[in-house]
């Protein structure tokens, strides 16, 4: 049942317990129970919305920057990634196989702002050899849901 | 010079055939701001990329030409493959399948090969609107069998029997069934054979939904030896892959009986729209995943849009097929039609009276939860608040 419900709260979280409960043929109680042991298992760790923010006015850069690292005895590549995964500007950070070593992605207000932040934090950070900057032009897509992919209900009104 | 000259050369069985009738509905809330409709037949689900791809691809290469008539044989034998893989059922690609302009067409031309007039077609309702229609275009006469909400709308033996005349030359099934939701398991179908086997009649069996089943596996009354020989298999990609528009449905079937049913695709369709075929083909090569995903979509509303239905203080057999609920409305007093225009009137909600099913269907009302939950809990509210009302004008 838990695998279950995490397949359909990864579609929408804002199902109400009752409507969840129905589609698992099982009782509110026991979706809410169900939650709150995953919440704090940390198996579900966030409820967030996916927002275009293009549509409102609020400029938001986003960069994804390859970063290569010298990994450190004894740490691996751990050590460094939670330096930098502890900035509030990286919104993103994973180990990579490949040509580079770990992927940030930085937001931020302007390009500029991100490009410093690059330069003056991310940069400098001992362990740090190269950072290649990438940034995003426009997001056609993220966690399954197109961006502008929304378009009317153009069915007929009726069919038999 | 005018038309009421020539007007006395239309046939008369065309005449006396009804338009699918809920034309009322469709104008009233077209000018409706804020309606939702719970009456479209048809997925909402866009067809799966992949295989929208593969009919664009197909333009871009310049395949704009006819194909054979049966269909291409690459697609045939996918649907052989399919046949088997999903239902147990054979059928050889070179002469037992026929590809057609959907499961609609694959109606037509296998009433049109067995019935004329003075014969006789048993069409248990409610169902499908488009059986009966069919049946009177080619003179015979449809005799219909009431189903029952207490047989869970399964077709009984003793009722097909009661039925059976001399005359009766085919029998339509349609299961997982429009409008009920209602699905037959082996038992059903072992009961109804032993009725038929013996029987001189063809059964004609539309299997559009059968990938929507939600309790077990489909079961076709092909499965069973003794029937197969004399059961026309329509099946389609309209309902399962989201494909209406494309319009592709196939027909499996004994040989001799498809070379007959072929002559009439021949002379009127050719073959089907050939982009579709091509389509068709990636959507059985590559679409398993895609069809569960839609189903396991459809289940979840499924149960929200029956357990919000009852709460609302309607009766309603559970449906284990297709994406239809079929509620008993009589305990608010009201007819069908008076229930569904009132919904509509007066909390913007449209669903489909019983009654276009067939006469029995009066009573009930078809919904579909082929649209999005939010689209679902909104009914269910405005619906509720609706019977509520009803029910208290009638204290």
């Amino acid at each position: 049942m838990k695998k279950e419900l995490l397949n359909i709260l990864k579609r929408n979280c804002r199902l109400t317990c009752d409507e969840i409960a129905v589609m698992l043929g099982t009782t509110a109680e026991e979706v809410e129970e169900a939650m709150k042991e995953l919440d704090e298992k940390g198996v579900i760790l966030a409820y967030n919305a996916l927002i275009d923010w293009e549509k409102v006015d609020e400029e938001i850069v986003t960069a994804y920057i390859e970063v290569k690292v010298t990994p450190q005895r004894g740490q691996g590549y751990d050590k460094v990634a939670e330096r930098i995964y502890k900035y509030p500007q990286v919104t993103a950070c994973c180990l990579m196989s490949g040509g580079f070593d770990l992927f940030v992605v930085v937001e931020g207000k302007t390009m500029k702002e991100v490009a410093l932040f690059v330069a003056e934090k991310l940069a400098p950070i001992e362990s740090v050899l190269s950072c290649a900057t990438h940034f995003v032009l426009k997001k056609y897509k993220e966690n399954n849901v197109v961006f502008n992919g929304y378009h009317k209900d153009d069915r007929e009104a009726v069919v038999l | 010079m005018s038309i009421s000259r020539i007007r006395g050369l239309i046939k008369k069985n065309i005449l006396d055939t009804p338009p699918s009738g809920i034309r009322k509905y469709f104008d009233l809330i077209n000018e409706m701001k804020g309606a939702i409709s719970l009456g479209i037949g048809e997925p909402d689900f866009e067809t799966p990329w992949t295989i929208r791809e593969e009919g664009i691809y197909s333009l871009e290469k310049g395949r704009t030409h006819y194909s054979s008539n049966a269909g291409f044989i690459e697609l045939r034998e996918e649907i052989s493959r399919y046949m088997e893989r999903k239902f147990g059922l054979k059928y050889d690609p070179r002469d037992e399948i026929l590809v057609t302009v959907g499961g609609s067409e694959a109606i037509d031309i296998a009433v049109r090969t067995f019935a004329g007039p003075g014969d006789e077609v048993i069409v248990p309702e409610p169902s499908f609107v488009a059986y009966k229609g069919c049946v009177m275009f080619t003179g015979a006469k449809p005799v219909t069998i009431e189903l029952k909400a207490e047989n869970r709308f399964r077709l009984k033996p003793e009722q097909v029997l009661e039925a059976i005349t001399e005359r009766t030359r085919a029998i339509i099934i349609g299961y997982p069934n429009n409008p009920t939701g209602a699905t037959m398991d082996y038992e059903d179908y072992a009961a109804l054979v032993e009725v038929l086997k013996d029987k001189d009649i063809v059964v004609i069996s539309d299997e559009l939904y059968a990938e929507l089943t939600y309790h077990g596996k489909h079961v076709s009354i092909a499965r069973f030896p003794e029937m197969k020989y004399k059961t026309i298999v329509i099946n389609g990609f309209s309902k399962a892959f989201a494909m209406t528009g494309w319009r592709i449905g196939f027909v499996c079937c004994n040989a001799e009986i498809l070379e007959q049913m072929k002559k009439i695709h021949q002379y009127a369709l050719m073959c089907s729209p050939t982009t579709a075929q091509y389509a068709a083909i990636e959507a059985l090569r590559n679409g398993d995943d895609e069809v569960r995903r839609m189903t396991d979509e459809y289940n979840r509303r499924r149960l929200v849009m029956v357990d919000g239905l009852r709460k609302a203080g309607l009766d309603c057999f559970e449906p284990v097929g297709a994406f239809y609920v079929f509620p008993d409305i009589t305990s608010t007093g009201l007819s069908s039609d008076s229930f569904c225009e009132r919904l509509l009137m007066e909390e913007k909600v449209l669903m489909v009276p019983g009654n276009a099913f067939g006469a029995c269907g009066e009573g009930f009302v078809r919904a579909t939860y082929a649209t999005s939950i939010e689209n679902i809990r909104e009914a269910l509210t405005r619906i509720a608040r609706f019977v509520e009302r009803v029910k208290n004008e009638k204290k």
